[in-house]
């Protein structure tokens, strides 16, 4: 077995390195579909990181007990019923909420990243690191929605949570909020965090040769 | 009655096409589409399971869960029921299809476990109800929405074995590219919004 | 055999570097008859836009080009040619933005990213029309200019118009009258004797004003509203007959293509209901037919490789235009038919090409991996 990573980089993890949606592209349909303004992003996050967290804690905490050959069935049932949950709340607290997202609060069950979790890391790590995961990839898939959908709220609506972002002049562009808008800004993220990558390993293999010589 | 089939069916492979309208079933479209053959496997399976998957859904729904919709059976079993019939379905599919059509199992079998977290099949089963179909729109728009998404699959499958031969940028290699062919195919498919509306 | 001839003297052509120049500027020049009539049409205003999306068009491939440290490309007259195509496809009454916008896109998003020209799945000008349409609906549906004094947008004589007017208080159909292109006013109409707005008789007589002798004479000589390079369809077509001539297009999607909306349009044209009624002259020279039958969805890059394959790109594209026309969300499809068409495009050479590389290539993939 590999060495413990710190708890410290058990949480960042799914923040940076790992992030869900800008690294691992996981969980396109949601961070597609609710990214038309801000606040849907941000509700989307919010329920599946809540999803995504007790689930990871429940898994790890029947780990040892649940035989190999049930154990997707058994993590989808984890799963589902915390989605239940979530849309009791979404229902009962935030109905305006709950209309904007649709089928996408049910469609949790089917998040890749949660099932990731739960089989990469929550069913072999112990409850304390299992949550801390949860929290942390759950960050990273927040602000990457909130990140996407901000940007298409900006440029597509001109307004940022509801509230208007440029002055009046400015002409949104309506593309961004309609379905192509969504496919090319997580294309443009996509290439711009390339990008950023490249840049770094060819400053990395610049400064290694310089120390070298 | 035709006309309204008629309708479903045009509606969910052209204007409503899950992948390029409706965001469903995005990480398989863009997973399994880098070459033609898996795609068509790929795309096959899915109309398959999809559409059980409706019928089975649909009859679940309306025989066992909404009798007791009073107690709360609707709400709180909805989904855990559906999740678990579809992975119960290609659990089975999988079985069946291994003992008695072994060629077609080779062809389609590793496409299967994937389906169950293909979060198109969950999709259609609660768009036919919140729909309220009856059992026979319900199976005709489980098909025609697997032929929608096999639709998006190969046309993206073509366009991405061509440019194996593209000089791409280093930047958009990868996943970008496929996000951008992605945003400039659904934007094509705009054309069709409003056919429907009659 | 004759489409044989055709493929062998035409695919060469895009290899050598030198020849991508020379037909560009063909192309350019065919278009160019087309691009003053609508500068004589709609005056400043189309120029003023015409100039604003060449110049970004140009500007943007070469900063992209610049930036990626590539080879500079922009004397090949391509992004050129995509920056004219662009406006030709747009009204002539928009703010500035809109044609430097939609270039900025066209040639960014449409071509560059995918490694620049060769390798685009789609018509880059196409790209930035549907996506200015999507992008700013509202001065993209409306920014039509008269081009006389004489008729009005919708091609119609102006005393027939003012008479017609008088008959009727419907607000959408007096502003479809007044400002609305031939195809949208023919939409409108139908739109109107459907949900019961006007009487059959009244839709009727527009019917008959807008396939009349006088608005087909307008249609080809361009003399009525529309984006600034599809309304004179005299010098689409001679443009066209040129580049036949110089053998830089073949006939197969031209033809193909216009017979396809003909027959279609006569078969499903008319008033709901009523099949074999529909007007295909009136449908095959409305809108931008012409300029996209020539000069987009003959592209090399984004269209079948074989004489059979752009029959079928051809015939494909004319029934989606007509589907567009009669039942789809906007009174113009032709935009939209060919970029559907781009997307089947890989798929219809993966039909219609000799064996030979049908099977090869899946299994170098393979390999790969």
């Amino acid at each position: 077995m590999e060495e413990k990573q710190s708890i410290f980089k058990v949480f960042v993890n799914g923040i940076f390195r790992e992030n869900p949606v800008f690294v691992l592209v996981l969980g396109m349909c949601p961070t597609l579909a609710v990214t038309t303004s801000a606040i849907n992003g941000l509700g989307m996050g919010l329920a599946a990181s809540f999803v995504l967290i007790c689930s990871n804690l429940i898994v790890s905490l029947v780990r040892r007990f649940i035989p190999d050959k049930v154990r997707i069935p058994a993590f989808i049932v984890v799963i589902a019923t915390f989605v239940t949950i979530v849309q009791f709340v979404m229902k009962g607290f935030f109905p305006s909420l709950d209309k904007a997202l649709g089928i996408f609060i049910p469609l949790i069950v089917v998040n890749c990243i949660i099932l990731g979790r739960a089989e990469a890391f929550a069913s072999k790590n112990d409850p304390f690191r299992a949550v801390l995961d949860g929290l942390g990839m759950g960050i990273g898939f927040t602000l990457s929605l909130v990140l996407i959908g901000s940007i298409r709220e900006i440029l597509g609506a001109n307004k940022l949570f509801g509230y208007l972002f440029f002055p009046q002049e400015f002409p949104p562009l309506v593309f961004m909020i309609l379905p192509p808008g969504g496919f090319l800004t997580m294309g443009l993220l996509l290439m711009f965090f390339n990008w950023i990558s490249h840049r770094r390993a060819i400053t990395e293999a610049k400064k290694q040769i310089a120390a070298k010589e | 009655m035709i006309a309204k089939l008629f309708i479903i069916v045009i509606a969910s492979i052209f204007v409503n096409n899950f992948v390029f309208s409706r965001f469903l079933g995005i990480c398989p479209y863009l997973g399994v589409s880098k070459q033609w053959s898996s795609a068509m496997g790929m795309g096959l399976a899915v109309i398959f399971v999809m559409t059980m998957a409706s019928f089975i859904t649909w009859i679940i729904f309306n025989f066992i869960l909404l009798p007791f919709e009073k107690i709360g059976a609707v709400d709180v079993l909805q989904t855990i029921a559906f999740i678990l019939t579809i992975a119960a379905l290609v659990q089975v599919v999988e079985m069946i299809m291994k003992k008695t059509a072994p060629a077609l199992y080779k062809a389609l079998g590793i496409y299967l476990p994937l389906i169950t977290t293909n979060c198109a099949v969950l999709g259609v089963t609660l768009l036919n109800i919140k729909e309220s179909y009856n059992l026979i729109e319900t199976v005709v728009h489980g098909f025609s929405a697997g032929v929608g998404f096999t639709l998006a699959l190969l046309l993206m499958a073509g366009i991405r074995e061509r440019l194996e031969y593209a000089k791409l940028p280093k930047a958009v290699q990868g996943f970008a590219i496929a996000f951008i062919i992605a945003s400039l195919m659904s934007l094509s498919f705009l054309g069709f919004s409003g056919l429907i509306s009659e | 055999m004759e489409n044989q001839k055709l493929i062998v003297s035409t695919s060469p052509h895009f290899r050598s570097k030198e020849s991508i120049r020379s037909i560009m500027y063909w192309v350019i020049i065919a278009l160019l008859p087309s691009a003053v009539a609508g500068i004589y049409y709609y005056g400043f205003p189309a120029f003023k836009v015409i100039m604003l999306s060449v110049i970004s068009a140009v500007f943007t491939e070469f900063l992209i080009q610049k930036l990626r440290k590539v080879k500079v490309t922009v004397s090949d007259g391509s992004a050129a040619l995509t920056g004219l195509l662009l406006a030709m496809t747009i009204p002539p009454n928009l703010p500035f933005y809109v044609p430097i916008v939609g270039s900025v896109f066209a040639i960014a998003i449409g071509k560059q990213v995918f490694g620049g020209l060769g390798y685009n799945p789609f018509n880059p000008a196409l790209i930035g029309r549907a996506f200015l349409l999507a992008a700013w609906p509202v001065p993209l549906t409306t920014g039509w200019l008269a081009p006389s004094s004489s008729t009005g947008v919708s091609g119609i004589n102006q005393g027939e118009l003012v008479n017609t007017l008088q008959q009727t208080n419907n607000e959408v159909l007096i502003d479809a009258l007044s400002s609305a292109t031939p195809l949208n006013l023919l939409k409108q109409t139908f739109t109107g004797i459907q949900t019961g707005e006007i009487t059959r008789e009244f839709g009727d007589r527009i019917l008959e004003m807008l396939y009349s002798g006088g608005v087909l004479k307008n249609l080809i000589t361009g003399n009525i509203g529309g984006s600034i390079g599809e309304t004179c369809a005299i010098l689409l077509i001679a443009g066209g007959l040129f580049l036949l001539v110089k053998k830089i297009i073949t006939w197969h999607i031209p033809v193909s293509y216009i017979l396809t909306v003909g027959v279609f349009a006569w078969i499903l044209g008319g008033p709901k209901g009523e099949f074999f009624t529909g007007n295909p002259i009136f449908h095959i020279f409305a809108g931008g037919l012409m300029l996209g039958a020539f000069y987009m969805a003959t592209d090399y890059v984004t269209s079948p490789m074989t004489g059979k394959g752009k029959i079928i790109f051809g015939i494909g594209a004319g029934i989606i235009v007509v589907l567009i026309r009669k039942w789809g969300g906007y009174p113009e499809g032709v935009c939209y038919s060919i970029l559907l068409m781009n997307t089947a495009t890989p798929l219809i050479d993966r039909f219609t090409k000799p064996k030979v590389f049908g099977f090869k290539k899946p299994e170098k993939a393979e390999e790969k991996k």
